[in-house]
């Protein structure tokens, strides 16, 4: 019952052709004049980091603990003459949760409006990382779901059947191993694939299976919109004020809700002290 | 059998049946996979039994006493 016994990999490996998606160049800290905006997020821990660094060809921020990526990191990849700003953000459980360093991820993620979105979820945890796919999916359907670590998973005896989970969840999911460099053209391609896509993806907006919660949820967005208008993901805004964000519930007694949208910085705990200006 | 999280020794496992919790700190316990119905087994205990560790939903999960008493649970058998 050993393990299948990986083969030995060398530095070759990693200027290998056949391991390497033929059409990426990557662009390392130059994300200038980018056509297309592809966010990372993903539950701590779940490899983002490694994603970033097989796009960018950047060597940075890998390690194995949790909070280490604190602010965003930014670099760039081209793939099919098409340039992309790759945008990684620290590890996440919610995008409704009030801690500091999920408020960055949060924020872009709500406000900052990306292209793509792309998920990281641990296969060999897939059943607690799908909250954070679920709560993307109520704010955006352009989302591709990266399924990292599908190498220990196998070692653990769990496969992972990606066109039912790309079916359930209306966007595509592809399986990867970043570490090697598997799976890497699979995601390229998932992501060309949304960013280029004119209309919304598939993906399943109406996911509270309580249709009470979800006409609530519909109707409050509609009003947040009314009241707002070009307000950001008058959604997120619902989902916050049923659950009784005390911020969000001030600013729209007080009429600014738009202020605090446009400067999400605001929303930040309370305890958290004002950054200063970089 | 109907008791408290934090009443469950190591080895033991129990269904969440509900969380006496409010505002913030419910949405961090739902957001880490903690809901009514959620399969919970206690892993070990700190040498001062406090925090503990729990498994859910294949991941490793570490509260303090305090929370952990305030999640209702019923005890599996056996």
């Amino acid at each position: 019952m050993s393990p299948t016994p990986s083969p030995p990999t060398t530095s070759a490996c990693g200027t290998c052709a056949l391991n390497n998606a033929a059409n990426l160049r990557r662009l390392g800290v130059d994300p200038s004049g980018h056509d297309l905006v592809v966010a990372l997020a993903g539950n701590p821990n779940t490899g983002k980091s490694t994603v970033f660094n097989a796009l960018t060809g950047l060597r940075q921020h890998v390690g194995n603990w949790a909070g280490k990526t604190v602010d965003r990191a930014e670099g760039g990849f081209e793939y099919h003459e098409r340039r992309y700003k790759l945008v990684d953000l620290p590890g996440t459980y919610s995008l409704l949760s009030t801690s500091e360093d999920e408020d960055i991820a949060r924020d872009f993620l709500v406000f900052g409006r990306p292209d793509v979105t792309t998920v990281v979820v641990d296969a060999t945890r897939l059943e607690r990382d799908l909250n954070l796919v679920l709560q993307i999916l109520q704010i955006t359907t352009r989302v591709v779901v990266a399924v990292n670590l599908v190498d220990e998973a196998r070692r653990h005896g769990i496969t992972v059947d990606f066109r039912h989970l790309s079916r359930e969840l209306g966007v595509p999911a592809v399986g990867m191993a970043a570490r090697r460099g598997t799976g890497i053209e699979d995601l390229l391609d998932a992501v060309e694939r949304v960013a280029l896509s004119p209309t919304s993806f598939g993906g399943r907006r109406l996911i509270h299976r309580n249709r009470r919660l979800e006409r609530a949820v519909s109707h409050l967005a509609e009003r947040v919109a009314r009241h707002v208008p070009g307000v950001t993901n008058p959604r997120w805004v619902a989902l916050r004020l049923l659950e009784g964000d005390a911020t969000l519930e001030r600013a729209v007694a007080e009429g600014r809700l738009r202020e605090l949208v446009a400067d999400p910085a605001e929303l930040r705990s309370e305890t958290v002290p004002e950054e200063p200006d970089a | 059998m109907n008791t408290t999280l934090d009443r469950l020794s190591p080895g033991e496992t129990a269904t969440v049946t509900a969380l006496d919790v409010e505002g913030p700190q419910r949405r961090r316990l739902m957001d880490l996979g903690i809901l009514p119905g959620t399969r919970i087994r206690a892993e070990r205990s700190s040498p001062l039994g406090d925090p503990t560790a729990y498994l859910v939903r294949g991941s490793l999960l570490v509260l303090r006493r305090n929370h952990a008493g305030r999640i209702h649970v019923d005890r599996h058998q056996g």
